[in-house]
């Protein structure tokens, strides 16, 4: 298990709230940024704030230098082939949001399939209803196994020669799920259609290889990765790249301009129109040195080893159900649940009284909670900085809510 | 821990109109259905209202949500009862600043409504305690228009 050191780098932790020491469970959200991210944005703006691309002076030399240091440095954290298939933007949404904008209007026509999961984020289900309404294409769905994964078989089944995008999330944000993306790109591959993954809850806690995936197109976010809010990530195989149009016109992104007519820059800037978001791409870049220095398979591991230990604790409540498979091994560091009889806003108000931050809500994945046929779920998630101590305080949290509410009244 | 600070927001009657709500069901014959969600996260409240003559004769709501915002929706149909609607508006504008916490004069007697005043004390949950009262002023207000 990871260091519990590691606890010193992130200040925000080192607080109290309500009277009790925080203990963050929420971090699927958003998570905490460690100094050194915090650092690199004060030395960022301190010392070397200039717009990019432009000035000749040093400072927007400099400037410049950390924005396209901080691609390269993504390119080999993704191990994308070139930094020309890493473009900045504001984070998974936006990035979702260019592809069915720029790759879904030019390619997909009336009757063509687009295909995802039941357990999307609403980020990865609105793009696509709206490209298919646009369109006149079908929306299809995979339908999940019922411990919440998905079956290579309903996957195969439902992706058709018809088919023209399959964008599927790498791991759940609810279930906690680690689906097989290599296979289903494979398959999605035999059929013509191009794999777009929703990576914000795999970039930050698994060793993520584009091209050992093979997927099309990648987005993430950084600020789930102990970066800054603002920045994310599309990672685009060239090819598609080059031949897409951009979404976003203005400044930054321009070759030629005349007065009725226009060339863009090469990759990847004619996807980045506008000052770009460089103290973001500059925070980003100390996060992954940050995560790198721990390493990502330390990271995966820590994770898993804490959701199996919250697995265990947790079952050991009365009427408390986990939703998603019950082998941790099959699940990232989520773990979502329910207790009979506490609606989870009451069950994440007393244990914020208690100084414990945890999710409650249906977690931007109505059509998912449908399907668990609840309404809403409280969501504990970890990350490097927390510890079996956290969970203890967290199992601790829920016998007193469940106390509370069932014996106080 | 302590409950002391949990106590200040989940009062008993605010548990006892949770756990044995109020006017729960559908008015078959009501002049006003409104559907309200709270997007955030998840709640939902169906509110029927039965308005006569401008008066709230009946009201009754379904739906989902935690304890503060279901007590809530007892509570106000319970309220709104038999009132005039706009006896029944200033009702839902005395809520509102009760939410906000400021200070309410003393010569209003609101129930068991004043039991849901803690809630101003924990920013996260008023939308919980508001959201019934924003489907009866929606309903009232349609029912005005008509």
């Amino acid at each position: 298990m990871i260091n519990k050191d590691i606890r010193s780098y992130f200040p925000i932790l080192n607080q109290e709230v309500n009277g009790y020491p925080l203990v963050y469970l929420d971090s699927a959200a958003t998570s905490q940024k460690p100094v050194q991210v915090i650092e690199a944005l004060r030395k960022y703006y301190e010392f070397d704030n200039s717009n990019v691309h432009r000035g000749v002076h040093t400072l927007g030399n400099r400037a410049t230098e950390s924005y396209e240091g901080a691609r390269e440095k993504v390119r080999n954290f993704i191990s994308a082939k070139s930094t020309q298939e890493v473009i900045f933007m504001r984070g998974t949404t936006t990035a979702l949001n260019t592809v069915a904008q720029s790759y879904g209007e030019a390619n997909v026509q009336e009757g063509d399939e687009i295909v995802i999961t039941y357990m999307e984020h609403h980020s990865n289900i609105i793009p696509w209803q709206q490209l298919a309404k646009e369109k006149g294409a079908i929306l299809k769905y995979v339908d999940l196994e019922e411990d919440g994964t998905l079956s290579l078989e309903k996957v195969r089944a439902t992706i058709t020669q018809r088919t023209k995008i399959v964008s599927i999330m790498y791991v759940s944000n609810v279930l906690g799920t680690m689906n097989p993306i290599k296979e289903i790109t494979q398959i999605a591959h035999e059929n013509g259609a191009v794999m777009v993954v929703d990576g914000a809850q795999a970039a930050p806690h698994l060793r993520i290889d584009v091209q050992d995936l093979d997927c099309d197109f990648f987005a993430f976010s950084g600020h789930k990765m102990c970066g800054p809010t603002g920045i994310g990530v599309l990672y685009g195989k060239k090819e598609l790249l080059e031949q897409m149009e951009p979404v976003e016109f203005g400044g930054e992104m321009i070759d030629f301009v005349g007065l009725y007519d226009s060339t863009w820059k090469e990759l990847p800037w004619k996807f980045e129109g506008g000052t770009p978001i460089i103290a973001g791409a500059v925070g980003l870049a100390a996060a992954i040195d940050f995560l790198e220095e721990i390493g990502l398979d330390e990271i995966e591991k820590h994770e898993h080893e804490l959701a199996a230990y919250a697995m265990d604790r947790m079952s050991t409540i009365n009427g408390l159900t986990i939703y998603g498979p019950k082998d941790p091994g099959k699940r990232a560091g989520i773990v979502t649940f329910n207790v009979n009889d506490v609606h989870p806003h009451d069950l994440a108000t007393v244990l914020d009284m208690n100084g414990i931050a945890v999710r409650a809500g249906h977690h931007c994945a109505q059509p998912l909670m449908k399907w668990l046929q609840v309404s809403a779920t409280a969501r504990a998630s970890f990350y490097v900085y927390n510890s079996e101590e956290d969970i203890d305080r967290l199992v601790a949290g829920l016998s007193t809510a469940k106390e509370y509410f069932n014996d106080v009244f | 821990m302590s409950f002391k600070n949990l106590d200040q927001l989940y009062r008993s009657v605010i548990m006892d109109h949770y756990k044995k709500p109020r006017n729960k069901g559908s008015l078959e014959d009501g002049s006003v259905t409104i559907d309200l969600n709270n997007p955030t996260c998840g709640d939902r409240i169906h509110l029927t209202l039965q308005v006569t003559n401008g008066i709230v004769e009946n009201a009754k709501f379904d739906g989902e949500g935690c304890s503060i915002s279901m007590a809530s929706a007892s509570m106000m149909t319970q309220a709104v009862k038999g009132k005039p609607v706009e006896e029944a508006l200033n009702l839902s504008t005395i809520f509102s600043d009760m939410m906000l916490g400021k200070e309410l004069d003393d010569s209003i007697d609101l129930g068991d409504i004043e039991s849901l005043s803690g809630v101003s004390k924990f920013p996260a949950r008023i939308k919980c305690a508001t959201l019934a009262w924003k489907a009866m002023e929606k309903g009232v207000e349609n029912e005005s228009h008509s």
